[in-house]
């Protein structure tokens, strides 16, 4: 400003000079001023110049001085770090069959204050989301000063893209995992389901949920003013997708006791039934089914009730299951023989001012027939010879009153009181040799049990297949297999299960039938048990079937739980190709098939051309 | 003379070098552009499978295998009597 102000007067002062040279020439005045042709180019150059430092002032400021502040404003409106969705783990069944799958599916959101600006187009979009148009205005309007709102989440990609080819601007589609379980509602409690945000809420998906969640990723993108993705501009972090997990469970055995067991309930009107599969050798889950489930794929639709898991949350009275190892305890403390005998009459004895009783008078009985009898008497007379100390250890070993250690959420421990303890009355040892005053869960009872199978060897039940799982020793071997030989009785003729018998195995078993315990004392509704092993010559599968509330017809444990069994054991001895152990009851009765069918056909055949005859006709089957 | 040469070669060094940033930033770029679009293909894919992978596990769930064995098919399970024992 200074340097034009000193620069005005002069253009001036030559302009009245020039004006007077001009005159003496006697010619017109010249319209057109004269000029110092240099200052001038200098005033313009030195306007310009200025200028152009004005603008590389300005230009330090914005790029040098304060670039951190702007590159930062301009990078929080466009540069924004979105998150890349991963998927959860695949978890298969042991044989590699998928039992839960994430599938991508799309969740459609909106901006509210884009979408308001264009209010003609809302129709058309709640008619596509099929949401009433009030609705949508009313979630809009509710949001109107933010940038994010979900209008549906959750949906097949196809729809997802029909609802985007509209068109209308502020709405976007992102990436999410659904969790879809093929095999419904049979493994249901075992898997558990996961939450909107596909985080484990119960079972092995709760359980395992580190494992199978992955790590999402992050990237940077640059965003245009309505949020659509205009460039991808860098890879913040790689997504880590879950891991898979493959667990123990056979989804065939599995879903075969989840039919069996449906059909006991149908059967029997029972409210609830839980039935449980462990791999002897290994402690591994094989199968694990309750009644009543639900449909894991729509979970909200279903009663909480019927989400828990019962053969690991629910603790019922062991009942009669108990016998075995209360004769266990008796052999190993050498107090009995598998020879004592016990003299069970007249049906009843004293325990403290209450009575045990039998169902029958059973007489004298040696330790099996307590056993095959399934009596009180007998037990509560073996319990005796026992000192509190060494029943309540001994029971203790075999899991009984502590978690299993399978890890799964929420498990129940039972009620198991110590001696000494307020729980532990004068009468607590004859009431637990039988199997009241203490509960358990179906899987405590099938632990304990794999452990009888095993030699006495337990495992920790596990939910996953091929983990290291070490036994520890409980029993001696040879009191484990006489007592298993004892089991075996129990399902042979004179038993108190002979429908849980499968032909061609031995199968070792104790049925049991617990009244269930009420506000003072016992009512008349009962759970029915039954607990095997099988085949008895080195066993593989150790089950618990718990029948709860039977109300049609008979409620005991042999009638309502025997057959669920036999069906299931038939099966998993057949699918996990077990060789029988008891050939001869199946040659036996394959002889008498054929000799009826011979009668029916009219000629006697000897027995050995009937075994050559079948053969024949097998390979012609095989040929048709 | 040596000390214009040397600012000379300096100031090259330093145009080269800026140079060769921008292209390595525009390479970058560019891979991450193909990057991109080949996770999107995988993506693609890794979805095309899970869908299939649930296809097929939903045909096999073990009740329609069980039901249409037994309605469609009409299989049986073999009953004792028509099991035959062979010993080797």
């Amino acid at each position: 400003m200074k340097l034009f102000g000193k620069q005005l007067p002069l253009p001036g002062a030559n302009d009245g000079e020039r004006r007077d040279r001009g005159r003496p020439q006697g010619s017109r005045p010249r319209t057109r001023a004269q000029f110092n042709l240099r200052s001038r180019l200098a005033m313009v150059c030195g306007t310009l110049g200025l200028c152009s430092v004005a603008l590389l002032a300005r230009a330090l400021d914005l790029q040098v001085i304060d670039h951190a502040f702007y590159q930062q404003q301009g990078d929080a409106r466009f540069v924004r770090e979105i998150p890349i969705a991963t998927s959860r783990g695949m978890i298969t069944d042991r044989n590699g069959e998928p039992l839960a799958i994430s599938s991508p599916v799309e969740s459609i959101w909106g901006n509210p204050k884009e979408l308001l600006k264009a209010p003609a187009r809302l129709p058309a979009l709640a008619r596509a989301l099929g949401m009433p148009q009030d609705e949508l205005a009313s979630r809009l309007s509710q949001r109107a000063g933010k940038e994010f709102v979900y209008l549906k989440r959750r949906i097949n990609p196809d729809e997802a893209a029909r609802i985007l080819a509209l068109g209308v601007p502020g709405v976007s589609s992102q990436r999410e995992y659904r969790r879809f379980y093929p095999q419904g509602e049979a493994v249901a409690h075992v898997l558990g389901f996961t939450n909107i945000d596909d985080r484990g809420q119960e079972g092995l998906e709760l359980a395992f949920d580190d494992w199978l969640r992955g790590t999402p990723g992050a990237k940077r993108v640059i965003r245009d003013r309505r949020g659509q993705i205009v460039e991808n501009v860098d890879l913040v972090r790689a997504a880590q997708p879950g891991r898979d997990l493959a667990i123990s469970i056979d989804r065939r055995i599995q879903y075969l006791a989840h039919r069996e067991l449906r059909n006991a309930m149908n059967e029997t009107g029972a409210s609830s039934g839980s039935a449980v599969v462990l791999d002897v050798e290994t402690g591994e889950v094989l199968a694990m089914v309750n009644l009543p489930t639900f449909n894991p794929n729509a979970v909200g639709t279903s009663p909480r009730d019927a989400h828990r898991n019962r053969a690991v949350t629910d603790l019922l009275e062991p009942g009669s299951t108990m016998k075995p190892l209360t004769v266990a305890a008796g052999l190993e403390a050498g107090v009995i023989t598998s020879t004592s005998l016990f003299n069970t009459s007249p049906g009843w004895i004293a325990n403290g001012r209450y009575r045990t009783n039998d169902t029958h008078n059973y007489g004298v009985l040696d330790t099996t027939g307590i056993i095959r009898k399934s009596s009180n008497v007998g037990a509560s007379l073996v319990a005796k010879r026992l000192s509190d100390r060494q029943f309540y250890d001994f029971m203790r070993r075999f899991g009984y009153g502590h978690v299993t250690g399978s890890g799964f959420p929420g498990e129940a421990a039972g009620m198991f009181p110590s001696p000494g303890s307020p729980g532990w009355s004068g009468t607590t040892k004859q009431t637990m040799s039988y199997g009241y005053g203490l509960n358990a869960t179906p899987l405590q009872i099938a632990a304990a049990y794999a452990a009888l199978g095993n030699g006495g060897m337990l495992h920790q039940p596990s939910f996953v297949k091929g983990q290291q799982n070490p036994a520890k020793r409980v029993l001696d071997q040879n009191i484990a297999d006489s007592v298993l030989h004892m089991m075996q009785t129990v399902t042979e003729p004179g038993g108190t299960a002979t429908q849980a018998a499968i032909l061609g195995y031995h199968v070792a078993g104790k049925t049991g039938t617990s009244r269930k315990a009420s506000a003072g004392g016992y009512s008349r509704r009962y759970v029915g048990y039954f607990a095997g092993l099988v085949p008895v010559e080195n066993p593989r599968f150790s089950m618990v079937v718990a029948v709860n509330d039977p109300t049609k017809g008979s409620y005991y444990g042999g009638v309502v739980a025997g057959p669920v069994f036999r069906n299931v054991m038939e099966g998993a001895l057949r699918l996990m190709d077990v060789s029988p152990d008891n050939l001869d009851a199946w040659l036996a009765a394959q002889a008498t098939a054929e000799a009826k069918r011979a009668k029916a056909s009219g000629h006697a055949v000897p027995v050995q051309a009937v075994a050559d005859a079948g053969v024949a006709a097998a390979g012609a089957g095989a040929v048709q | 003379m040596s000390r214009k040469f040397l600012l000379g070669l300096l100031i090259l060094a330093n145009v080269a070098t800026a140079l060769l940033v921008v292209r390595d930033r525009h390479e970058h770029r560019q891979a991450f552009v193909a990057l991109t679009r080949l996770e999107r293909a995988r993506d693609e894919l890794n979805i095309e499978f899970g869908r299939l992978q649930l296809e097929q596990a939903t045909w096999a769930e073990s009740n329609r295998v069980d039901q249409v064995a037994r309605s469609r098919l009409g299989m049986v399970f073999p009953r004792t009597e028509d099991i035959v024992v062979l010993r080797r």
